[in-house]
């Protein structure tokens, strides 16, 4: 008993150590820094102050920016992705499901930056709009607008969110279709009824996991939205990387990590009180 | 209904695929296909700057996984025969690991280390018995490993243990009634089931580390991984050489999902 405890000590010493030193104490050190001042030549300069906090104002347009994006994107997302997994789970012949399913998979496991780059290269001058203009449409401007973020976002997250909507639609008991309509419901009645309702904690696990990913979102508003469609992600990494005023930096991140817990708290509140408990997803 | 999935795969992989066709064109312009030609190949392979963050990323992706792997198999391992505060400890770790923001956790990382070696540093220099060539702690491979393997980790150990949630007990402790070593258990039973979960952990890993810009973009510090060299060279302008790299990139990471998958799969028919 005493060896088997020392094994397992052993066994999870490295972890342990890992997790401690570049994600505990990394995190510990941001929320300390959001309480600093900044150093004469950027940096940092140990004090105990709220003027960061209250300052995030100054930011405003990135809080915006994202706050309406990432909603958006995270409904625009579900409303393509919801169909898709519908088709998935309910209608695609079994032969075919886990080829399909897998093709959706694959690219969320590919580079972003290289698939947020291919739409620079669609949307961009000599892309789309060369395109529309040859067939005498006039000319329009898709790159670096809001439009072409939430193209990009929408692009980048889909895998994200079919594949819960596709456990919960698969795991639905199919027997309760057949009884809907026996009894008597047009398809769209079931689909209201049945489907849809039993459907929802896969919809809330997609939207959450969608949501937080977005507002920690960088390269996608910086490669589609040429600065003109900025992110708190983007606002953060011109405070570290350019700027250099790590404490306000600090606090913009701190900030950003509570709105996302605020999410995760919302959502472990719906999905407990809409029966079903909370469905481990795994992205593989 | 079929017509609308076909619409959204048409969405998922055209782009993907007009990225490919256009690496292969001859001429320079983006918009026309001007023949068949792997000269942007070349020019990419045989640009310095290119070869040298690939062989970054590539150094730092194999020795990420490794380890990661490594300790991230230990973990799960170990944490079945773990319950009470420490399992919650371990749980909650790596959620948290999974679900920070990768931008969050460069930042961290970033001003941890830099502070950190700012302090040490002149501490190195004072205790170093030579008046000169004091080590200088600095960001580089060193970060990139420990920033990557630490989300990478979390994979491994979630990959895993699922793979162990499916795996027969009874099998184990026959192993160990017929008089088999703990570690003989581990090599005959144990591995052999978990095997497919560790190979795709470690394969996941990789094309992770692999892909990642934003973490590495914070940490890298004097090193430039691919992701970071194709950022700014796409801020510079969209050029042939960009779509040859990305396809390579591309081709990369689907060169290991499919094996991942491939071996997930046969494990779940054979276990």
């Amino acid at each position: 008993m005493q060896r088997q405890g020392l094994r397992t000590w052993l066994f999870l010493a490295p972890a342990g150590a890992w997790f401690l030193c570049m994600l505990v104490l990394p995190l510990i050190v941001v929320f300390v820094f959001a309480f600093g001042e900044r150093g004469a030549a950027g940096g940092y300069v140990p004090a105990f102050t709220f003027e960061n906090f209250a300052n995030l104002g100054a930011r405003w347009t990135a809080f915006q920016n994202t706050m309406i994006l990432a909603p958006v994107g995270t409904l625009a997302c579900l409303l393509i992705a919801y169909p898709l997994a519908y088709f998935l789970a309910l209608r695609a012949s079994v032969r075919w499901r886990t080829l399909l399913l897998i093709l959706v998979i694959v690219p969320f496991w590919t580079s972003i930056l290289i698939r947020s780059y291919a739409w620079i290269y669609l949307l961009g001058g000599q892309g789309i709009p060369s395109l529309v203009k040859a067939m005498g449409l006039g000319s329009i401007r898709l790159i670096n607008t809001p439009f072409s973020v939430l193209v990009g976002i929408v692009y980048g997250y889909l895998p994200l969110m079919v594949f819960p909507i596709y456990v919960a639609l698969e795991r639905l008991d199919k027997r309760l279709l057949e009884a809907s309509s026996d009894l008597g419901s047009p398809p769209w009645r079931s689909f209201l009824q049945v489907t849809l309702p039993l459907s929802m904690p896969g919809v809330a696990t997609g939207c959450m996991l969608v949501f937080i990913l977005l507002m920690g979102e960088f390269l996608i508003p910086a490669l589609l939205g040429g600065g003109k469609v900025f992110f708190i992600g983007n606002a953060l990494v011109d405070l570290f990387l350019q700027s250099r005023n790590w404490p306000f930096g600090a606090a913009v991140a701190v900030a950003l990590v509570l709105v996302m817990l605020v999410t995760v708290a919302a959502y472990l509140r719906f999905t407990r009180r809409w029966a079903g408990g909370r469905d481990d997803v795994s992205l593989m | 209904m079929r017509i609308y999935a076909l619409a959204v795969y048409l969405f998922l992989y055209i782009p993907i695929g007009v990225i490919a066709l256009f690496s292969f064109n001859a001429g320079r312009h983006a918009a026309q296909f001007q023949g068949f030609s792997a000269q942007w190949y070349g020019k990419a392979l045989s640009n310095p700057f290119v070869v040298d963050a690939f062989q970054t990323s590539l150094i730092v992706a194999l020795t990420s996984a490794v380890l990661a792997t490594l300790f991230g198999t230990m973990a799960a391992m170990a944490l079945q025969s773990v319950k009470g505060r420490l399992r919650v400890a371990f749980d909650a770790l790596i959620y948290i690991a999974v679900m920070v923001p990768g931008i969050v956790i460069g930042i961290a990382t970033l001003i941890a280390l830099v502070t950190l070696f700012d302090w040490l540093n002149p501490l190195l220099a004072a205790v170093w018995p030579l008046a000169e060539g004091a080590p200088q702690l600095s960001l580089g491979y060193g970060s990139l490993i420990a920033a990557h393997g630490l989300f990478a980790m979390a994979l491994v150990i979630i990959i895993v243990r699922a793979r162990m949630a499916g795996m027969d007990r009874s099998l184990v402790e026959a192993s160990a009634d017929l008089g088999a070593t703990p570690w003989g258990t581990f090599r005959q039973v144990t591995l052999p089931q978990i095997f497919p979960g560790i190979l795709a952990g470690f394969l996941l890993a990789f094309t992770f580390s692999f892909d990642d810009f934003i973490i590495a973009f914070f940490v890298a510090g004097s090193q430039t991984t691919l992701p970071v060299y194709v950022f700014s060279s796409i801020r510079r302008g969209v050029t042939p050489e960009i779509n040859a790299i990305g396809t390579m990139v591309l081709a990369v990471s689907l060169l290991m999902l499919v094996t991942a998958q491939a071996i997930l799969q046969r494990g779940r028919k054979a276990g």
